[in-house]
């Protein structure tokens, strides 16, 4: 190590240490690392802690480990073609990330989006929604003990993502969804995949209960754990089950329905206690509604019969191809689509969906050109993981990737 | 007359001489007031007309004009609910603005990214860091005079060399 490195390093420990109580500089205190390559912080997330034995004085995260610039990078790119980096935000919720700038971009736009596609993205967003809690519920328990849970729900969650290669032809990066409806209509034999997996699903999250809910080790390490009350939950911004899990009657689907959430059954579990254990009750009951919500949202796809998927507006959604070899002005609508993109009114929206960590926030604002002028994600993970350092405050080190685990983030949510 | 009729008559009474504009697009409604005021303003609005919800902090970069920064505040009441938009334009030569932590401690983070993607000072925040790049990270991505890609690879031998010519925003 070079003189100039050996500086670098103390300056950089010295920006940390306003962080840290008198106590760590005396050495009474210890300061840790844990992570970025911890298995128990899902992902590249690096904690820095500071100790008293085992208990924890301060918590600070650190984060940037995974940060792709895609909010620069959309910048650069048209508006259709700006959609492929929002799959890779958050990796656990690529349809929920595709819908959310969609429907940015159909606000900016003024576009109205048929029907039959509305209803074919809450399917999927909630299918996704599914697929992401129970990822969550696979890596939280494995932190706490639980070590089975992790390969039943990742089981579980290949036939979701079998559905979305199904549709998609990709299970994971799939950009399905596109501003104006969707990229095309469900293929045959969707409905009765779908319908498979709403029958097969209910029985095994009962054995999912019955392995944690009343475990004697899973309530000593979440009960009490991590405690949040509402009133301060909603001062540092916490959204989606983290808040809900504190008792707060807040979801965006009841209260700024979008893409037609208002039309569907359904109830928004609620905790009390705010600690770990409520938090993940309410996403264990959640999954329960998703289900309640893709049976309903199917009965209604039947309902409606066919239709077009995508806006007939030229502009913003390229003309089908069967209609390219006939018309001329679906060639010119088709090439201009393709290599200039379409130009978005000068202004700017913000939309905000419930994705399965809280509200996803798009800002979207257009400057008269084919590109978005600045594209912003207000990502649930990045707001609700600034809770941690409170939440952690006065418990053992163990029960900091319970409270980690319980807030769950998606680096890729977090960093962009 | 609605929450945010009354919001809008309130802030033109009481805030008349820093309240710059009120544009309205696609529903959604902004206010557009003087930088130095937003502390003042918002706190109005959070204690005053119960906006205690701040769902989104964020800037964008108006380069080369004047003005060039502005920043974002999403605020939401969460009885309605209903949205509101306020705007700050930051000049470009040694933007800053006060911070809302006190106001909104969710701002934390979100300020952070201010000052690390657009190196906006945030005056009065306790702990302004770079949040997403690393620490000794030269220059403010999110700005558009930030170019994007394309650069010459940085070797140990070429470092300065490259450096020099770089067109990145230097403080």
């Amino acid at each position: 190590m070079t003189a100039q490195d050996t500086q670098l390093l103390e300056a950089t420990i010295d920006e940390l240490k306003h962080l840290f109580s008198p106590r760590a500089q005396t050495g009474e205190t210890m300061v840790l690392n844990m992570g970025p390559q911890h298995p128990s912080t899902h992902g590249v997330l690096r904690l820095i802690v500071e100790l008293d034995g085992e208990i924890i004085v301060n918590a600070v995260p650190d984060i940037g480990y995974l940060h792709t610039g895609i909010e620069k990078n959309m910048e650069a790119k048209t508006f259709t073609k700006a959609l492929v980096m929002t799959d890779r935000l958050d990796y656990l919720n690529n349809m929920g990330n595709n819908l959310a700038y969609c429907l940015a971009v159909e606000k900016l736009m003024g576009v109205e989006v048929p029907e039959r596609a509305q209803v074919i993205r809450v399917i999927l967003a909630e299918l996704q929604r599914i697929a992401s809690h129970l990822v969550w519920l696979g890596t939280h328990a494995n932190d706490l003990a639980v070590q089975s849970m992790l390969f039943y729900c990742v089981r579980d969650r290949e036939y979701i993502l079998n559905i979305f290669e199904l549709i998609a032809g990709q299970r994971m990066m799939t950009s399905f969804m596109r501003p104006g409806g969707l990229w095309r209509d469900v293929p045959a034999g969707f409905e009765e995949a779908v319908r498979a997996f709403l029958d097969y699903l209910p029985a095994r999250l009962d054995d999912y209960e019955r392995l944690t809910k009343n475990n004697p080790i899973w309530l000593d390490r979440t009960k009490g754990i991590g405690v949040i009350d509402g009133p301060t939950a909603l001062a540092m911004g916490l959204t989606g089950g983290s808040l809900r899990g504190s008792g707060v009657n807040w979801d965006i689907r009841k209260a700024m329905p979008y893409s037609g959430y208002e039309q569907y059954q359904f109830d928004v579990p609620l905790g009390s206690a705010g600690d770990v254990y409520d938090r993940y009750w309410v996403r264990m009951l959640e999954l329960r509604q998703s289900l309640r919500l893709v049976d309903q949202a199917l009965a209604k796809l039947k309902r409606l019969g066919p239709g077009p998927v995508i806006t007939a507006d030229r502009k913003v959604a390229p003309p089908p191809r069967a209609e390219i070899g006939v018309s001329m002005e679906a060639l010119i609508h088709h090439f201009k689509f393709w290599t200039e993109g379409f130009p978005a009114p000068a202004g700017e929206v913000y939309v905000a969906t419930e994705s399965p960590r809280g509200e996803l926030g798009v800002f979207l604002r257009g400057n008269g050109g084919p590109k978005p002028h600045r594209v912003h994600f207000r990502t649930p993970s990045f707001i609700n993981l600034q809770s941690t350092s409170l939440m952690s405050k006065d418990h053992y080190i163990a029960d900091v990737v319970a409270i980690v685990g319980s807030i769950d983030i998606v680096l890729g949510d977090v960093d962009r | 007359m609605s929450h945010l009729e009354t919001t809008l008559a309130a802030l033109q009474d009481k805030f008349g001489d820093v309240l710059e504009q009120v544009v309205e697009f696609r529903g959604e409604t902004t206010v557009v007031i003087h930088a130095a005021a937003n502390l003042a303003v918002l706190q109005f609005l959070k204690e005053t007309l119960g906006y205690t919800f701040l769902a989104d902090l964020t800037a964008y970069d108006d380069w080369p004009e004047e003005p060039r920064f502005k920043v974002i505040y999403q605020l939401r009441n969460l009885f309605g609910p209903v949205s509101l938009r306020v705007k700050c334009p930051l000049a470009g030569d040694a933007p800053q603005i006060a911070s809302v932590t006190g106001l909104y401690p969710a701002a934390n983070w979100p300020e952070r990214e201010l000052f690390d993607m657009f190196g906006l000072q945030i005056t009065g925040h306790p702990d302004l860091r770079r949040i997403l790049m690393p620490s000794d990270w030269q220059g403010h991505p999110l700005r558009k005079d930030y170019p994007l890609g394309y650069e010459e690879v940085q070797f140990t031998f070429n470092f300065d060399d490259i450096d020099k010519k770089k067109p990145y925003a230097k403080e």
